[in-house]
């Protein structure tokens, strides 16, 4: 290590200098080219794929056998997604960093792994914008994170192409083990949020299964120079010959972005963290696992409150366990928290120090003529969002996505189908486990439109002003850069019409499970296994 | 590299060439950044070394700028540096060069880690002090301006904590843009900068005119104090204490009492609590009248909250609250209306409630007299020693001296006993240990024939507890015992019992002896120790168990200085030279250390030539590593050799240091 700059201890993480690598879009002026929508016109007429989806870029390409176009609201036009690129989380990080060329832009392609070879530890885990939208970040199973930042150059144009770099990556959890209770912890990362920016730097929470941890994600562009015991050349000087005292100087050098461990948040949790989430007071967070749910200070690391706590005295009476939870985005007070059962509680910090008994409980009554073995499976809610505004909660269970009104606790307002044909699939699905697949939602900047994954890449949006929804796909074959993302369906039962696919083709290991979108534009991040795809609203 | 060459080093190759201010100097500047994080602390507490020897100009035009730029650094070295430039001024060339600093704090203001920040703003009100007017404004001013309108809130925050530094100096025209500054921040998005803002309010009014308190600080507060965030609503009650201060009670009633009465009965618990938790504040603050028409109801409210938390805050109060209450009435007051409310509280359903009565309780009894405290306070207070929570039981003996001034202990040593005797042997160490730190205090209260007669027996059991931290403190609680029942009590009851147990066959036991021996010596003199305790140790340094001889070295080490010379040169040192080649490494170890300590002490009582002689005519002494050597013999071999085979080097430094020395002085 160089010696001076001081604050590269063993505990900064690989430092990137520019390197804004493993982008595997090839776009280049003539590509570009093909973005613009008469050429894409030409190419639907010969290609089934690039086919325009609706109507909204004029009746001359909208193709008959297509989804009804979705509405035009402000600021949602989620029928007309393009992919802007898909990156990979590159997989050997220090190896790239130890690239002579660190200027090369665009990694080549060769480089970078395909998805089908993908190890265990490079499926994305978790994906997240930050407040301003120009930071994601994704953790792995392999307790990475990488963070991407939105292309710089074009910062000045009227639209802004929605091209995300690598910006620094570091590996926030390693795999421990439990002596005293002969468990493994995984370094999976579970969770990641982004504090409000409170100066230069951008700090993220990450959370693997037991220890949240605060990075700290800052950039360097000057380095001191001059010593007195040392030449340039960094020969040690003769004793005798230090005549005068030199002051270090600071020189601009290339730019280097560093991410450092600020806290670790440990030994708090008995079972398994599944949500952190930051508190709009700005000075607390909360983390939950299967049966608590602890609050914490960002300056303390020692001691966290308890403030749920569904733990049974007797464990064999254990009927529901906490799968989410979350911090209401303006009442620092208040925060949900969804379970196994369907239901969703609302606890109010300020009514009592421990918040075991909730202020409001909604569930929704169960239709009896619904009801199978497999219904409380389905009905345990994997998700569960507090819309921008506040007014609204929405969650995700198997089959479904429901918005709840925060003043109606008997039933959501909203209800949508993500894939109802796989109701008559459930017990294949159980039994290759896949009913217990953890999907998420969000909603976008506005709250009009949500967004959850599903099977074979496929992803929903539902558009809750229109009642319009879409469902696309992300995947490496069906899209080059700049398309136009078709829209899917698949047919149940009898004839399948052309570009139908079927239920039974469907592939259950390609599941998206998360999801992001852009605090205030309609850019959406999609996980898929190792890739992710960013998608961008087709502007012109 | 840079680290390579320390600063110890440094100074004494400097030493040769004559040159030898630079080299030192110019090791701490390049230490600056240094890849270790401690020497780099190093440096940065040096900092006025390195600016002393740069002098003003070049500290000002080159160290600062370089300052200002380090904000990458660890927080320790941060923070370091933000109190090492609060005391600068002098050192950049005296107050007219004071703006200087403010450069490197600013950005220090801004660092996202709150303590660096904290001591940043620290220094920079010191700094502020030490402009001169027309430098405030010109200078401090625009800086506090610049973090009032900063981007990020941690500079925003900052900001807060040093209106009131710069306001009282500042021309009438300044003052408006700050009051201004002031009001911006008070309705500022964050609720960081809010809450920043709410604690400084009360600060920043003391520095107000009255007028300016009344127009424009009352208006702030009664926002802060109805924000829709309980955290910033919660500070708010701080400010109201000060605010409180500066106003007429007329004024008090109409503009901050409204406010304090919605804040006693805040929907949010934590609201709540911080009344009660500045209870006593706000009731100096509001004056008699307003305590008995308002704070004793809102009081009588906390005391019954639904919160566990707020009660127990509250019931924290009880006794400071009758305590400031007007000598007048008092009595009265108590009795009708805070009484009946603590009776309920004995039986809280939580038991933080409960301690945290325990704790003041025995406190009122001064205030309402021998009379009162008979009929109405003892009830409580047999009630509590019963209680089932160990932690309340503890809380009301550790308070026993109080009452014992009001009505004698007797009253309550029936209820005592028993609560003190379970309390010894609960089965949770921690509740143990506690009762154990209590008795000394006990003894004193209840006297050496009931201490004879009920404890002393439960003293001595816990030297033989099978949990360490609780026989160390039996051993130190021993030592305070004889130090309260004098020499001969110690002599008759304590020292017997403790002998005995040096044959005890478990070695722990045995051990304890020895720590035993440790601290009683010193309390109890040189005959007893000399005639009682050493004898048993000197036995003991031929126990089978290796720690138990150790110790035995140690114990002698400890004892040597209360010990006359003669037991020390006949009995302690072949004892200890005995241990000096003991085939286990650590007893060899702690006998060399003890025999170097004893030596030492028997050259400074003046007998130098019967005891170097001895040990230093070459084969009389197998102790090689410890016999003090001549000036022609190579001094440094010995510790030199003793620094190989130690495995505790930094334990055995000072110590060699020491023998090094000795060497030395007898040239």
């Amino acid at each position: 290590m160089i010696p001076g700059l001081g604050a590269l201890t063993q505990d900064t993480l690989w430092c990137f200098s520019q390197v804004k690598g493993t982008i595997e879009i090839g776009a280049t002026e003539d590509e570009m080219l093909l973005s613009l929508p008469a050429l894409h016109l030409q190419t639907s007429e010969y290609h089934p794929l690039f086919q325009l989806p609706h109507g909204r870029l004029g009746p001359w390409c909208s193709p008959t056998g297509s989804p009804a176009p979705l509405s035009c609201e402000t600021g949602c036009r989620e029928g007309s997604w393009i992919l802007v690129c898909r990156l990979l989380v590159p997989t050997q990080v220090s190896l790239l960093s130890m690239e002579e060329d660190i200027d090369t832009r665009k990694i080549n392609n060769s480089f970078l792994r395909d998805h089908s070879y993908a190890t265990e530890a490079d499926i994305i885990s978790t994906v997240e914008f930050n407040h301003t939208g120009e930071l994601l970040a994704t953790g792995d199973k392999g307790g990475r994170v990488v963070i991407f930042q939105r292309e710089q150059e074009s910062k000045n144009q009227v639209h802004r192409r929605g091209e995300y770099n690598v910006y620094s990556t570091f590996q926030s959890h390693e795999p421990e083990f439990d002596y005293l209770k002969s468990l493994e912890i995984e370094e999976k990362i579970n969770k990641i949020r982004w504090l409000p920016q409170q100066n230069a730097a951008y700090f993220l929470l990450s959370t693997n299964d037991k220890t949240v941890k605060l990075w700290k994600v800052s950039e360097r562009d000057k380095r001191p120079e001059g010593y007195n015991l040392k030449d340039e050349e960094g020969r040690l000087r003769d004793p005798a010959t230090i005549t005068t005292l030199r002051v270090p100087v600071l020189r601009p050098m290339d730019l280097m972005v560093e991410a450092t461990p600020r806290r670790v948040f440990a030994n708090a949790h008995t079972y398994h963290i599944n949500s952190i989430s930051v508190n709009s007071d700005y000075e607390t967070y909360m983390s939950a696992d299967d049966l608590r749910i602890n609050l914490w200070n960002f300056e303390i690391t020692n001691q966290s409150f308890n403030i749920v706590d569904i733990k049974p005295a007797n464990m064999e009476e254990l009927t529901e366990v906490i799968t989410a939870a979350e911090f209401h985005p303006h009442h620092c007070n208040t925060f949900v928290y969804s379970s196994s059962k369907g239901t969703i509680r609302l606890c109010d910090m300020r009514a009592s120090a421990l918040c075991d008994r909730h202020t409001k409980f909604f569930e929704e009554p169960e239709d009896p003529s619904n009801r199978s073995f497999f219904s409380e499976i389905i009905s345990s809610i994997s998700d569960v969002k507090f819309s921008h505004s506040g007014r609204y909660i929405m969650t995700r269970d198997y089959l479904t996505v429901k918005v709840w009104d925060l003043n109606m606790e008997n039933r959501p307002i909203e209800t949508y189908q993500v894939h109802d044909y796989l109701r008559s699939k459930l017990c294949s699905l159980y039994e290759n486990d896949c009913i217990f697949d953890k999907f998420e939602c969000v909603w976008n900047g506005s709250d009009s439109v949500i967004m959850t994954g599903s099977y074979n890449n496929f992803f929903r949006m539902f558009d809750r002003n229109t009642k319009r929804d879409v469902t696309l796909e992300a995947s490496r074959e069906n899209s080059k850069p700049r398309a136009i993302l078709k829209p899917r369906k698949v047919c149940v039962g009898g004839k399948r019409r052309k570009d139908e696919i079927s239920v039974d083709s469907l592939d259950f290991s390609k599941k998206i499970l998360h999801t992001a979108w852009h605090p205030s534009e309609n850019i959406i991040a999609v996980a898929a296994t190792n890739n992710l795809y960013i998608f961008q609203d087709k502007v012109n | 590299m840079a680290g390579a060459a320390g600063p110890g080093t440094g100074a004494g190759a400097a030493g040769g060439d004559g040159d030898d201010s630079l080299y030192p100097i110019a090791v701490l500047i390049d230490e600056l950044r240094n890849e270790d994080v401690q020497l780099r602390l190093n440096s940065i507490k040096k900092l006025s070394t390195i600016a002393l020897a740069l002098g003003v100009e070049r500290t000002r035009t080159e160290l600062l700028p370089f300052l200002t730029d380090t904000i990458y650094d660890e927080d320790e070295v941060l923070l370091a540096l933000a109190e090492q430039l609060g005391n600068f001024t002098g050192l950049v060339g005296g107050p007219d060069f004071a703006h200087c600093l403010l450069p490197p704090l600013e950005s220090l203001a801004t660092v996202e880690e709150t303590v660096v920040r904290d001591k940043a703003v620290e220094s920079l009100r010191q700094i502020s002090q030490e402009h001169t007017s027309v430098a405030l404004e010109a200078h401090f001013v625009p800086l506090v301006k610049r973090l009032a309108s900063g981007d990020w809130f941690t500079s925003r925050t900052s900001a807060c904590g040093l209106f009131s530094v710069c306001y009282p100096r500042a021309s009438n025209a300044i003052k408006a843009e700050i009051r201004q500054h002031f009001r911006s921040l008070c309705s500022d998005d964050t609720p960081m900068v809010r809450r920043a803002a709410a604690a400084k309010l009360g600060e920043f009014a003391k520095v107000l005119e009255l007028d300016s308190v009344k127009s424009e600080i009352v208006p702030l507060f009664t926002n802060l104090a109805s924000d829709e965030q309980d955290s910033v609503r919660l500070l708010a009650v701080e400010a109201c204490v000060s605010i409180a201060q500066l106003l007429s009670q007329e004024d008090l009633e109409a503009l901050v009492m409204p406010i304090l009465r919605q804040a006693a009965e805040d929907k949010s618990w934590r609201v709540r609590y911080m009344v009660a938790d500045k209870f006593s504040e706000l009731q100096k603050a509001v004056g008699p009248k307003i305590t008995q028409d308002d704070l004793i109801p809102a009081f009588q409210n906390l005391l019954k909250d639904c919160e566990a938390e707020v009660r127990a805050a509250a019931a924290h109060k009880v006794k400071e609250l009758c305590e400031n209450l007007p000598i007048e009435g008092r009595e009265t007051i108590i009795m009708d209306q805070i009484l009946p409310f603590i009776k309920e509280l004995v039986s809280d359903t939580n038991q933080h409630v409960k301690s945290a009565l325990a704790s003041v309780i025995m406190g009122l009894s001064t205030i309402l007299g021998k009379e009162n405290t008979i009929e109405h306070l003892l009830p409580l207070f047999l009630a509590q020693l019963k209680d089932e929570c160990p932690e309340v039981r503890l809380n009301i003996i550790s308070n026993l001296d109080c009452v014992n001034e009001v009505i004698g202990i007797r009253q309550l040593s029936q209820s005592l006993l028993p609560a003190i005797v379970e309390l010894a042997e609960d089965a949770k160490w921690r509740v143990r240990l506690a009762i154990i730190e209590y008795m000394p205090l006990l003894a004193g209260q209840l006297g050496v024939e009931f201490f004879d007669e009920k404890l002393n027996s439960l003293c001595m059991a816990w030297l033989v507890d099978h949990v360490y931290a609780i026989r160390e403190a039996a051993t130190n609680n021993l030592m305070k015992l004889v130090q309260k029942f004098g020499i001969e009590w110690a002599q008759n009851t304590i020292v017997p019992k403790v002998l005995v147990m040096a044959n005890d066959p478990n070695y722990l036991h045995r051990m304890t002896t020895l720590f035993c021996i440790n601290v009683l010596s010193e309390a109890c003199g040189q005959e007893i120790t000399t005639k009682q305790m050493l004898p048993i140790v000197l036995k003991m340094a031929g126990d089978q168990v290796a720690n138990v001889r150790f110790n035995v070295a140690k114990s002698l080490q400890k004892i040597g200085p209360i010990l006359d010379t003669d037991a020390l040169q006949e009995e302690v040192k072949p004892v200890l030279q005995k241990l000096g080649q003991d085939e286990d490494m650590d007893v060899k170890y702690f006998a060399q250390e003890a025999m170097s300590v004893v030596v030492q002490r028997l050259r400074k009582l003046d007998l130098p030539v019967k005891d170097c002689d001895e040990p230093s005519a070459p084969g009389a002494d197998k102790n090689h590593f410890l016999r003090p050597r001549g000036p022609g013999e190579d001094a440094g071999k010995g510790p030199a050799y003793q620094l190989c085979v130690n495995p505790r080097e930094t334990l055995a430094h000072p110590e060699i240091v020491g023998l090094v020395h000795f060497s030395q002085s007898r040239d």
